[in-house]
């Protein structure tokens, strides 16, 4: 490495060995690295909450200890949000903004494999706190003062610092997006031509850089609540415990739409390539993915209708979630208007963004009766809750990640995957997510409360059903990391647009992708 | 300069594969692990752990590698290899890190803002959770809050901190804030010797204002009782003060590296991105402080 | 433990749920909300009806449409790819006629939100507080002598829990001390918490209120018939979260009375024996 590259610094294929991995700044390795390590973070995750499925398969004290389980919820919910889901994105953003703009590369190829690097070496940290003295993280994902500062265990710091890297990486790495997106359009790329995926990642990362700061300055409180006595969530020295919940929200919510609009995104460039036919409502999909962002910011205590608001706060955080319901609804309406006069092929990823139409829909709806704040007070931390975040987050984020991952792959690797094999994992999934988390919902209704390692008889059955379907989901999986470990190591060479009807710039480069494209800009029509 | 030479260039200047960005990981990887082991044992939830050895160590491959990469960069800007576009890349991140700076800062306001217009008035026994009230016998609402709500638990600060000296920053921050701007218009106009002593000018006044606030800190602790675990007060007052601080020692660490660079002859009138970064950061930390004045001193 | 079997297949249990509701309220099968016996979580139960009814009629409805397009508009049966994709009125339609439906659901939902926080008087006010992991139950009286406080804890036996015996019907349900409150009258409850975030809730009643440290939140509620209600904590408030349940007696008035002038005898005793097997 020399300070002044030269000239034909462009035309370097890789570095050889391993070591290319390490020091590469090519926009397509970065985000091959975050797809690796978003799905080992999926697979342990997983493996979490398979622990607590076990568990919970029969009443009773039966495998773990409840501050072991404690520590499985929490590991399995911060993993799944930030290991699996949010690198995932990233990863699909580094490999394909790019391609889809017509730019050479991400706009500082530094930073971006900074961000990247930062990650494990955060969940190093994160994890091995399960291996510290008193255990891992053991308080729920929103981590609620006073249980994580004078409650938690001696971990805790552990916990805080490897979020704050963690944070810093989410905001270099949207920062790098949206600097990207602005400044790196090929000319001709206007802002109302670009793919709905990179319009979906523009207004994520915004989101990203409006509310990690919020959550790196909460976490700060909370370090200087366990380290410096100060009062920020003690009420004796008149801090409030309830200042944490409005801080983790304003972050929290606007974190569940990060997971969730760049899959719109997703989903809008999967419907249009198999049914052939224009994605319907261009321009209104674009406002309502803007809309829902900004309403994301107002929203926020609709976590908290239990902690005992004024009734004009419960009112106003009623009626702002609701309003939701329609920017989204224009969405999943555009969806089923694609299809309508299409020609439709059911290859995997449209499978995939099909159920993934349906179930986060169903998502949305427990999420709508959710936002209902008199009734919320019977649903409020039960399983109905679970089951509503399940539904928008698994099939619905994690199936919208496999529909892109299946839609993309034959560009990346230039192998076809095995479509017998790809199907069977798409209908074993559907199956196991349903059974999985349907029945949440009536335990939920029912009375059961969530984060709780033994219940009353009562949940039994359901209980049981659940788990069943969940193992069956987890172990779809593995045929999952099968099938693309396959299609990397070879298979039948695809196309450079293996898809009949997709659109974009990325399927006029040969698959698979040289390691340098659009050096020069594309022509864009 | 790079005008000169950026018509040969590919468009876009894609670096090589750099070892930069692993060693930051790594550095970031020691200053959590490190601090965490530290923080551990200041707080007594640990004792004897090699923190403060790992974050030492952290710091200081901090501190170097930030020097390679920042030197790096500019010395790619100097080789003309920086288009104008990457240069606008370059600004427009700096920009949205401003803003996720101001959004850090956001938190620690709403903080202050909820505490006193929403809890501490409960547990006064006034408002929409008038019954809170019950639990602190005698607690009265004031800002600065002298008497805790459980004053045993957690005794007060004797006094609350004066506005003089902070009105003295004050200006002294806004002071800068000009001679900022005079230097970077005499940089536009190519009057080095202006920029040099307008920037030194921005300097000095920096490293006052900090000795000002290092005054501050240690009046507090010595004779206010004004601490950071005397209750929300003490809490909200140093969080929003430390924070700025900090931000203040990273802008002058910034200033005086930009008086080196000027010193080396960098920087021109249309071309000077390191310059302007180095200045709206600075304008930044400025406002940030103007509202922090009136909120944390004046209300 | 009654089990009642449904011969249904997982999703038309739901529907036949719906219809059964509060059937058999603790049949292992049991699917849906309880109705409750306030004023107020029949209000609820009915809201949550009515949301579901709702969405359930909107899902069928798209996910129909989206179905026929996909039998109808499919490569294999020849459909030849239209290129139409805008409608202007379309698309105002779709997104007024959410709106409209949503402020249909908002408008009850509104009113019964007013209902709730339109406190009464009551006659009876009890201070709750959140324990890691018990309930600490305070009458509150004019003068602190006639006060009766005593702690209610879980009372399910370990060997049950380790599944060293039969469980028994109100397997973790079960508490040494319930709380007892009146019929037909309104109470009052204080709720606040010891250490940590609890969450204080009865299905039957509708309540669910956090109980936070430092910090006393109101509620009310009037219970229209007497019987045995349970719930359990709802916030994560440490290991022991899943082990303390809330158990509440609603008796007539006049039981009440007596009851309560027999407690305030003897309060300390009350409360001394309530050492939580789980909890220490
Ligand atoms: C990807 C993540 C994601 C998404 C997209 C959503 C979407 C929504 N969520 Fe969800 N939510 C979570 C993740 C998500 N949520 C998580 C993780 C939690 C729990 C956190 C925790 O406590 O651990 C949670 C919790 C949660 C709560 C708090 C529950 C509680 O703890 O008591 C609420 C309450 O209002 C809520 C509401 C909503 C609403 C209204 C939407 C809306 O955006 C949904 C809008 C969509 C539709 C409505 C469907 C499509 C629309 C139509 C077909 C149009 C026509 C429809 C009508 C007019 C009815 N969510
Ligand atoms: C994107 C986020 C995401 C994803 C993808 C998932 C995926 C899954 N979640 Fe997740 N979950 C959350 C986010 C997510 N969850 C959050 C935020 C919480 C709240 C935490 C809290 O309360 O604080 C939560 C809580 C939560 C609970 C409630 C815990 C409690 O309240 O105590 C449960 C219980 O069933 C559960 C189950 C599952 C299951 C079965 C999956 C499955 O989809 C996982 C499937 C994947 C695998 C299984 C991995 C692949 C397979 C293997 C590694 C091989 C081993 C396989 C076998 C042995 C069969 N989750
Ligand atoms: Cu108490 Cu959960
Ligand atoms: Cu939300």
């Amino acid at each position: 490495m020399t300070a002044i590259p030269h000239d034909d610094h462009a035309h370097h294929g890789p570095a050889k060995g391993l070591w290319r991995w390490v020091v590469t700044t090519n926009h397509k390795d970065i985000g091959a690295m975050y797809l690796w390590l978003s799905f080992a973070m999926f697979l342990l995750g997983g493996a979490f909450a398979m622990v607590i499925r076990a568990e919970l398969f029969q009443p009773g004290f039966s495998l773990v200890a409840p501050e072991f389980f404690n520590q499985m919820t929490t590991m399995h919910g911060l993993i799944m949000v930030f290991g699996a889901v949010m690198p995932a994105f990233v990863g699909l953003a580094n490999y394909m903004i790019p391609l889809m703009i017509g730019a050479p590369d991400m706009a500082l190829p530094r930073l971006n494999n900074l961000s990247f690097w930062i990650l494990p070496f955060a969940f190093l940290i994160l994890v091995s706190t399960l291996f510290m003295e008193g255990g891992g993280p053991n308080f729920g994902w929103t981590f609620y003062a006073p249980l994580s500062t004078t409650y938690g265990p001696p971990s805790t710091v552990f916990f805080i610092l490897s979020m704050h890297i963690m944070g810093a990486s989410s905001i270099m790495g949207a920062i790098n997006i949206i600097v990207t997106i602005w400044n790196m359009r090929a000319p001709g790329m206007t802002w109302m031509k670009m793919p709905l995926f990179v319009w979906t990642w523009l207004i994520t990362a915004f989101l990203l850089i409006m509310v990690m700061p919020v959550l790196a300055g909460l976490i700060t409180m909370m370090l200087l609540d366990i380290t410096a006595q100060t009062s920020f969530f003690n009420a004796a020295g008149g801090g409030s415990p309830l200042l944490f919940q409005h801080l983790f929200w304003f972050f929290g919510h606007p974190e569940v739409y990060i997971m969730i609009l760049p899959a719109f995104g997703i989903i809008s460039a999967i419907i249009p390539a198999f049914a052939r036919k224009p994605l319907f409502g261009y321009a209104s999909m674009v406002y309502a993915t803007a809309a829902i962002a900004i309403l994301s910011f107002f929203v926020w205590a609709h976590h908290m209708f239990t902690v005992g608001m004024p009734f004009a706060a419960q009112l106003f955080f009623m009626i702002s979630t609701m309003i939701i319901a329609v920017p989204t609804g224009v969405k999943v309406f555009n969806w089923v208007a694609t299809m309508i006069g299409g020609s439709m092929t059911f290859e995997v990823p449209m499978l995939f963004a099909i159920a993934f139409v349906v179930l986060f829909t169903i998502g949305g709806f427990s999420g709508l009766m959710l936002a209902i704040a008199p009734v919320d007070y019977q649903y409020h931390d039960t399983y109905f809750v679970v089951a509503h975040f399940h539904y928008v987050l698994v099939p619905g984020a994690v199936f919208s990640i496999m529909a892109g991952v299946y839609y993309w792959l034959p560009k990346w690797t230039g192998n076809m995957f095995h479509e017998g094999l790809a199907k069977v994992h798409f209908w074993m999934s559907f199956v196991g997510v349903n059974v999985a988390f349907f029945p949440q919902h009536f335990v939920g209704l029912a009375g059961m409360p969530r984060r709780i390692p033994d219940y009353p008889l009562q949940f039994a059955n359901f209980n049981m059903i659940s788990s069943m379907g969940a193992f069956l989901f987890g172990l779809s999986q593995l045929l999952f990391m099968f099938i693309v470990i396959k299609c990397v190591m070879g298979g039948k060479k695809a196309e450079a647009k293996p898809w009949e009807g997709a659109e974009g710039l990325e399927w006029d480069l040969p698959s698979p992708l040289p390691y340098h494209t659009f050096e020069t800009p594309p022509e864009i029509k | 300069m790079s005008s000169s030479t950026h018509d040969k260039t590919p468009a876009y200047y894609v670096p090589e594969s750099s070892r930069l960005p692993i060693a930051m990981a790594f550095t970031l990887f020691l200053l959590a692990w490190g601090g965490a082991g530290w923080l551990q044992q200041v707080a007594g939830i640990q004792e004897n752990t090699s923190g403060v050895w790992i974050f030492s160590l952290g710091m200081i491959l901090f501190a170097a590698t930030l020097t390679i990469w920042f030197t790096k960069t500019s010395r790619e800007h100097m080789a003309g290899l920086n288009s104008e576009q990457l240069q606008d890349s370059y600004r427009q991140c700096m920009k949205w890190f401003i803003v996720s700076e101001a959004m850090f800062f956001a938190a620690f306001f709403g903080g202050l803002f909820y505490v006193r217009f929403f809890e501490l008035q409960w547990m006064a026994g006034e408002g929409a959770k008038a019954a809170t009230g019950m639990l602190y016998e005698g607690f009265e609402y004031t800002w600065p809050l002298l008497v805790n709500p459980n004053p045993e638990a957690v005794p007060g600060p004797q006094e609350a901190m004066h506005w003089t000296i902070p009105l003295i920053n004050t200006t002294l921050l806004i002071t800068s804030s000009v001679t900022l701007t005079f230097a970077h218009h005499a940089l536009r106009k190519e009057h080095r010797s202006g920029l040099k002593n307008w920037l030194l000018a921005t300097i000095v006044l920096a490293v006052i204002f900090l000795g000002f606030q290092a005054y501050e800190y240690y009046e507090a602790y010595a004779h206010l009782g004004l601490t950071l675990d005397s209750g929300i007060y003490g809490s909200t007052f140093f969080i929003l003060t430390g924070f700025h601080g900090i931000h203040v020692i990273m802008g002058t660490i910034i200033l005086i590296a930009l008086y080196f660079r000027v010193l080396k002859g960098h920087f021109t009138g249309p071309d000077h991105f390191g310059f302007e970064a180095g200045a709206w950061y600075w304008h930044f930390v400025d406002v940030i402080w103007v509202l922090l004045f009136f909120v944390v001193y004046i209300f | 433990m009654l089990k009642r079997l449904r011969p249904l297949s997982l999703l038309a249990a739901v529907f036949s749920a719906l219809s059964l509701a509060s059937s058999g309220a603790l049949a292992g099968w049991e699917t849906n909300m309880t109705r409750g016996v306030t004023e107020i979580s029949h209000e609820i139960y009915n809201l949550h009806m009515m949301m579901l009814y709702i969405v359930t009629v909107i899902g069928v409805l798209v996910f129909g449409v989206m179905f026929w397009a996909m039998f109808k508009f499919r490569k294999s049966k020849g459909a030849k790819p239209a290129t139409w994709h805008e409608n202007t009125r379309l698309e105002v339609l779709w997104t007024v006629i959410p709106l409209f439906i949503l402020i249909g659901m908002a408008i009850p939902a509104t009113m019964t939100l007013a209902k709730i926080y339109d406190t009464p008087d009551a006659d009876v006010t009890v201070k709750i507080d959140g324990y890691q992991w018990r309930w600490q139950y305070t009458y509150l009286a004019d003068s602190p002598d006639d006060e009766v406080s005593f702690f209610s804890a879980l009372s399910t036996p370990r060997f049950e829990i380790r599944g060293e015996a039969e469980k028994s019907e109100w397997y973790l349900l079960d508490v040494d001390n319930p709380l007892v409150i009146p019929a037909n009258t309104p109470v009052k409850f204080l709720i606040t918490a010891n250490d940590v975030i609890h969450s204080w809730w009865v299905p039957d009643f509708g309540i669910k209120k956090d109980a936070v440290p430092g910090i006393i939140n109101e509620s009310h509620t009037t219970v229209l018939e007497t019987g045995t209600y349970r719930g359990m904590c709802a916030e994560l408030c440490g290991r022991d979260h899943a082990y303390m349940p809330i158990v509440v007696e609603v008796v007539e008035p006049d039981e009440f009375e007596q009851w309560l002038a027999e407690q305030r005898g003897d309060t300390a005793a009350a409360g001394s024996e309530t050492l939580n097997t789980a909890g220490q």
